[in-house]
């Protein structure tokens, strides 16, 4: 059970939505976590790899600001399954870059942009992420 | 100068994260649990998040160019194409599974989960695998 947040997600949301437009307005490029992360590897193709270390950096960085900010831990339930985590980890990581973006590249920035090969891709991955969690928690009980 | 505008960037898109509640898997998976404990939040970050992102857009790809110089990088693939539902597919099982994406699981790697500290190498093997398959079919790795 997680409670229910509208204010504080649709804030969170608009300040997410914010760093996209201003990442577009500073060097033109799409804020897609999966290729942002992804172009941190080999083979270096343009002149961002800096930039992208940059973004980088301040994502991890993000919940130690919050906490020193406001003197309290950031609370997350993470699942200490780890073979389940690196076998997650491998599907998001490889199905991200072949699907050419993730909840960020497609369901934030290509849906603003009203792209139809956007909105495919963030029900394809809604659909198929609702029907993994049906599975796994009503049908194998976890 | 790049690497700083980025660093706050991230920085605001993290905290994005962190305060709309998606840095803590438990409410992703509870968004996706449509049938037991659902939680809506997802629903209003991703609203909040595409509302700005859809008029923000708007002012700045008005501009000639960025900031920086050179020109905006949009991606201009339109084809509905395999490894675009393949590829979306395969994201949402892992999605799913685990509660992350790239950004809330690269947010949770300073907290230092033992789950995320599993997650966040074999993604970055798989984002490798990816680049590494399609390189090999001749084909560019991102739209």
């Amino acid at each position: 059970m997680t409670e229910f947040t509208p204010f504080a997600s649709l804030l969170g949301g608009a300040m997410i939505g914010l760093a996209a437009v201003l990442l577009m307005a500073w060097e033109g490029r799409i804020a897609g976590i999966s290729m942002i992360a992804g172009r941190l590897l080999p083979p270096y193709l343009d002149g961002a790899l800096v930039s992208r270390l940059g973004f980088v950096a301040g994502l991890i960085a993000a919940p130690l600001a919050v906490m020193l900010a406001t003197g309290a831990p950031v609370a997350q339930t993470v699942s200490s399954n780890l073979p389940l985590m690196a076998v997650a980890g491998l599907l998001v990581g490889f199905g991200a870059v072949c699907g050419s973006g993730c909840t960020s590249g497609h369901g934030v920035c290509g849906l603003a942009r009203l792209s139809v090969r956007s909105l495919v891709a963030t029900l394809t991955f809604m659909l198929t992420a609702f029907v993994t969690v049906f599975v796994v928690r009503h049908m194998m009980g976890a | 100068m790049s690497f700083l505008v980025n660093l706050l960037l991230g920085l605001l898109f993290g905290i994005g994260l962190v305060v709309s509640g998606m840095s803590d898997p438990a409410k992703v998976v509870n968004f996706l649990d449509l049938f037991g404990t659902w939680d809506p939040s997802l629903a209003f970050v991703m609203g909040g998040a595409v509302v700005v992102a859809f008029v923000g857009y708007r002012l700045v790809l008005a501009r000639p160019a960025p900031v920086t110089g050179g020109e905006f990088h949009l991606p201009t693939q339109t084809e509905i194409d395999a490894p675009l539902l393949g590829g979306a597919a395969v994201f949402g099982i892992g999605w799913g599974l685990s509660g992350f994406c790239p950004g809330p699981a690269l947010t949770a790697l300073g907290l230092a989960a033992p789950g995320t500290l599993a997650f966040v190498p074999a993604m970055f093997v798989g984002m490798w695998a990816a680049r590494y398959a399609s390189g090999r079919i001749g084909k560019p790795s991102f739209a």
